[in-house]
């Protein structure tokens, strides 16, 4: 640039031209680097927002108390919140990991044509239903016959997780190079233990990114567990069978009611969340960005 | 024992052997095949039981009723009676979109910017922690922004709103649009939140299309004299509209859908269709969360559930086109 | 270098931002609590109410150690005292607060134990019940209070009567120096700010009462919804407003917003700090809420046999216009004998025992009639055909 500024120099109507330009270069760049800190800015205020308000609020009482009877009265906590979110999540991993690894490896190694193209579309198309609407099925399937329950939660965020984790994993395995999977066929190997052997393991730490970041993405969720699991205000429940509270629920609960004290649990729920879910996705990341295998 | 028989006999056990890993084998690509079969169903039955529990209400009053009306009156409902439809859809659909719309003009220019900035301008170390911060936005729960909203961005907008209302609301034919008071829940603050919530999705987007564009033109251009930001706007901008379009139907698809957030900022008001921004609403999502569990007048229920197909559908048709359009961005370009 | 000079400029707003955002986090300030005598009406003493009835009923042997129950904002905070000391006896009564239409909804479809609601399920509901008839049984009496959060006027400063709040609440008088608010209050400094009416988005029992009270006072009311049949009930078509989620979300939007009016339970108002009107009743008497004149409301009423009744618009000289009783939801067939049980021992320990707790955090206990006929009430719970319990009832 320095040296078409200079060339260009000496005519009359070009330099303004080019100074022009230039200007408006720096401007534009100005502009975009305002944006980029200014987006910056944003999350910080959101993450310090919670962060200070749920700080004030957060103490070891909160993650090992119950609320309190009266939401107007101070102290208590999340404990049966905290307690169903792992135990909901929990069950919905058990039930979404082998679905959607499954899934993917069929997807990858033994689906053809038409039928992948239309395994990956549904699931796809899967990754955008919105979560309310997949409450709402769990709902007319599980709950009318069965009542609300734990369960029915791990069931509709399974159903949330596993487009993701098929997702996933089928771009990690296609990653893997086709060389491993043949050599190993050459050697004698069947294509199951080739995939479960040598695949899988390769893939490892990219389908285990995936499992993270759904797992993430599903301790968020409050929608579906609305219709489906209910909440449970005042006890712990560990039963899955009966209605169960999630940290989202409550914070949900709590955050809309006008009681101070309900607020303030509300900040310390919201704060104990985010660290949850960003320590998961943080460390997802690290994972991935030492993975053998690599984009 | 003679050579031959020790022969057969290892033979024999070979064959077993391979017998078994076969089975194994065949055993294993069934088990796959079902947890494919497994995922398939679950689509299609979320389909059908949606539409199985709107019937009802689908048959009673005619599927056309519920696009007809904008009034929305549980309470008037009676099980024999069948026309007027006491739930009429349309400011459900109006909320979700209007909601959407303005979340879209907020994030998709702040996005294109985001995307140019991480894949052209930053310096190279700085590139992936940048894309890495906007991806932290999609990691914050959906409940913690609708909290958040209330209290830190609703005393923000209060200004910002009662300006805009007096600035704008007096121009004859938007004002409307405009129209105060503000009060805080609204489609507006709804909006903004959401605005923050595709952010991600659409910046993320945005770069995967601004890292296709061919590096060879951009250092032509660059060759040629072009400032930087000129060789990004012929380069890379002017041949990245589809992919930008793409990544704006995939953020809708995401706003669509979006319920908690949404339901905690937009007031909640069901019963028709208010126009200012500034008023409160409701989309299709936030009708569902907050009616569901007390949906006793007849065909409530049902009808709910008909909002639910309503979004599924005009959700599915957004995503669909909008992984058309990017899929066939890379294909072209890569 | 650019980038190093942005950077700074946005370091330094952002910490602008946060302390400043954090700072001003106190939400629209609620009206000041200037310090007012109570009224005589509501005498501290009449606070301390505890009726201390006999508990005739010993607790069944075979219950079952957990129930579930929903329905009724109103009742939450009552339910969740009950709740918490009856867990001492062994029994956790696991209460979801999702509006008594979620309350008689997921009774009639027999997910929960026990619903809640407080109005009276109608026929229709009733008739759609799947386990069979429904008994109402009257646990507490309560008051739903109008809430408001205006610049300048104070706990006890603010007089409305029905035939204003309904034109409120239909839109008709939009602004808070509206000459009819100002009629009824001369001595208070009314502002011109607008007013911002909220309401229930959810299906409510709270707004059963409330939109009963408006269609036995408010004409303009009745005739902007159309009629005395839709201008009442759990959900109505509200003209104006914002939707809040449950009491607590209607008190979080009153404490939040500038100029704003909404109907809360009477507990709700005073936990939330949010001041609440004096109430024309029907005697003329502009009306405080509070235990005693809760009370007054629901001491000399007659009750029908099923005891499906609303307390608002008493004619007693002291009655708080707008008070309601909310009723637990049980299948009077019962199938499981364990929950059954259950059912019984709670419920009767809430209508003796428990009637001490309400005076606390104001609401009021039953009066002897309705809480012996809730109690027998009780009587009717079977278990394959036969009663469960023989409580003896007197009326005095």
């Amino acid at each position: 640039m320095a040296t078409l500024d200079s060339l260009g120099g000496g005519s009359g109507s070009l330099a303004p031209q080019l100074r022009r330009r230039h200007r408006r270069n720096r401007g534009m760049t100005y502009l975009l680097t305002l944006l980029m800190a200014g987006i910056g800015a944003l999350l910080i205020w959101i993450l310090s927002y919670v962060a200070i308000k749920g700080v004030k609020a957060i103490n070891w009482g909160f993650i090992t108390d119950t609320p309190p009877g009266n939401p107007d009265a101070a102290g208590g906590g999340f404990y049966n919140g905290i307690i169903g979110t792992f135990e909901i999540v929990g069950i919905a991993t058990l039930i979404a990991l082998p679905l959607g690894i499954g899934c993917a490896v069929y997807l990858n190694q033994y689906a053809t044509g038409r039928i992948a193209g239309v395994l990956r579309l549904v699931t796809d198309v899967m990754l955008g239903i919105p979560t309310i609407v997949t409450g709402a099925f769990v709902y007319a399937l599980w709950v009318v016959e069965f009542g609300f329950s734990g369960f029915a939660g791990a069931l509709a965020l399974a159903l949330v997780m596993v487009p993701l984790i098929v997702r996933a994993t089928e771009e990690m395995l296609r990653l893997v190079p086709g060389d491993l999977k043949e050599a190993s066929l050459a050697l004698g190997v069947t294509q199951s233990r080739t995939i479960v052997s040598v695949l899988l393991p390769t893939a490892r730490a990219g389908i285990i990114t995936g499992v993270m970041l759904a797992v993430a993405r599903a301790m968020g969720e409050t929608a579906p567990l609305l219709l489906t699991a209910l909440g449970n205000d005042l006890f712990v429940e560990t039963n899955p069978g009966q209605r169960m509270s999630t940290l989202s629920l409550q914070i949900f609960g709590s955050a809309t009611g006008g009681f101070v004290n309900a607020q303030n649990r509300a900040w310390a729920g919201a704060l104990l969340l985010i660290a949850i879910v960003l320590t998961l996705t943080i460390m997802a990341r690290l994972i991935a960005r030492k993975s053998a295998v690599r984009r | 024992m003679s050579a031959a028989s020790h022969r057969a006999e290892t033979r024999k056990a070979q064959a077993l052997h391979q017998q078994r890993l076969r089975f194994a084998d065949t055993a294993f690509r069934w088990l796959v095949a079902g947890s494919a079969t497994v995922v398939l169903v679950a689509f299609v039955a979320t389909a059908f039981f949606l539409v199985r529990k709107s019937w009802p209400a689908l048959s009673h009053y005619g599927v056309l009723s519920f696009i007809d009306s904008s009034r929305w009156t549980p309470s008037t409902a009676v099980a024999t009676v069948s026309h007027p439809n006491p739930y009429g859809v349309l400011q459900f659909v109006y909320g979700t979109v209007l909601t959407s719309v303005i979340a879209m003009l907020l994030a998709v220019p702040v996005a294109v910017g985001l995307a140019l900035y991480i894949t052209d301008i930053a310096p190279q170390q700085l590139r992936r922690p940048l894309a890495y911060v906007v991806d932290l936005f999609a990691a914050v729960p959906s409940v913690v922004y609708g909290f958040w909203g209330i209290f830190a961005l609703l005393p923000v907008l209060h200004p910002i709103a009662d300006n805009l209302s007096s600035w704008l609301g007096g121009i004859p034919v938007i004002g409307g649009v405009f129209a105060g008071p503000f009060f805080g829940p609204s489609y507006f603050a709804a909006g903004i939140v959401l605005a923050i919530m595709v952010l991600p999705i659409v910046t993320a987007i945005c770069r995967e299309v601004f890292a296709v564009a061919p590096v060879s033109e951009k250092e032509a251009a660059l060759a040629l004299g072009a400032t930087r930001w000129e060789m990004l706007r012929m380069s890379v901008l002017k041949r990245s509209t589809a992919g930008i379009f793409g990544a704006s139907l995939l953020g809708l698809g995401r706003a669509f859908g979006e319920t908690i957030a949404v339901t905690m900022l937009i007031g909640n008001s069901v019963l028709s269709i208010t126009t200012s921004i500034f008023g409160q609403g409701a989309t299709m999502p936030s009708v569902i969360a907050n009616e569901f569990t007390e949906a006793t007048e007849p065909f409530h229920l049902q009808s709910l559930f008909v909002v639910g197909t309503l979004l599924l559908i005009i959700t599915l048709i957004v995503n669909v086109l909008g992984k058309l359009v990017v899929s066939r961005i890379s294909e072209t370009i890569a | 270098m650019i980038l190093r000079k942005t950077l700074l400029a946005a370091g330094a707003l952002v910490a602008l931002l946060a302390s400043a955002s954090v700072g001003s986090a106190k939400t629209a300030a609620p009206a000041q609590q200037s310090a007012t005598k109570p009224a005589p009406l509501c005498n501290t003493k009449l606070l301390t109410l505890r009726p201390h009835y006999p508990d005739p009923v010993k607790p069944l042997a075979g219950a079952a150690s957990s129930l579930s129950g929903a329905g009724s904002t109103f009742v939450n905070p009552i339910m969740s005292l009950w709740a918490s000391t009856y867990a001492k006896q062994g029994i956790k009564v696991a209460y979801q607060s999702i509006g008594s239409g979620g309350g008689i909804a997921q009774i009639q479809a027999q997910t929960v134990d026990f619903g809640d609601s407080d109005i009276p399920m109608l026929d229709s509901e009733l008739a759609a019940a799947k386990g069979g008839p429904i008994l109402h049984i009257p646990l507490v009496v309560g008051g739903v209070v109008l809430t408001y959060n205006v610049k300048g006027v104070g706990a006890g400063h603010l007089h409305l009567d029905g035939p204003t709040i309904g034109k409120i609440y239909a839109g008709e008088i939009t602004k808070w120096d509206d000459p009819a608010i100002k009629a009824m209050n001369p001595n208070t400094p009314l502002p011109s700010e607008n007013i911002a009416v909220v309401h229930r988005s959810d299906g409510s029992g709270t707004t059963g009462v409330f939109t009963d009270f408006l269609t036995k006072t408010s004409p303009d009311w009745v005739s902007k919804l159309g009629g005395a049949t839709t201008s009442q009930g759990k959900t109505v078509a509200w003209p104006v407003g914002i939707g809040g989620k449950g009491s607590d979300g209607v008190s979080a939007l009153v404490g939040q917003t500038e100029g704003a009016i909404g109907y809360v339970e009477l507990s709700y108002a005073i936990s939330a700090k949010l001041p609440y009107a004096y109430i024309k009743n029907r005697s003329g008497a502009y009306i405080p809420p509070c235990t005693a004149t809760l009370a007054a409301a629901a001491l000399k009423t007659s009750f029908p046999a099923d005891l499906r009744t609303s307390l608002t618009w008493k004619p007693a000289p002291n009655a708080y216009p707008i008070t309601a009783t909310t009723f637990a939801l049980v299948y009077q067939n019962q199938t499981d004998a364990a929950k059954a049980k259950a059912l019984v021992n709670f419920l009767s320990w809430v209508l003796t025992t428990g009637q001490n707790f309400p005076a606390s955090i104001n609401y009021a206990p039953e009066g002897k009639i309705l809480q012996q006929k809730a109690l027998s009430q009780l009587n009717k719970i079977t278990v394959g055909g036969k009663a469960l319990v023989n409580i003896p009832i007197s009326f005095k």
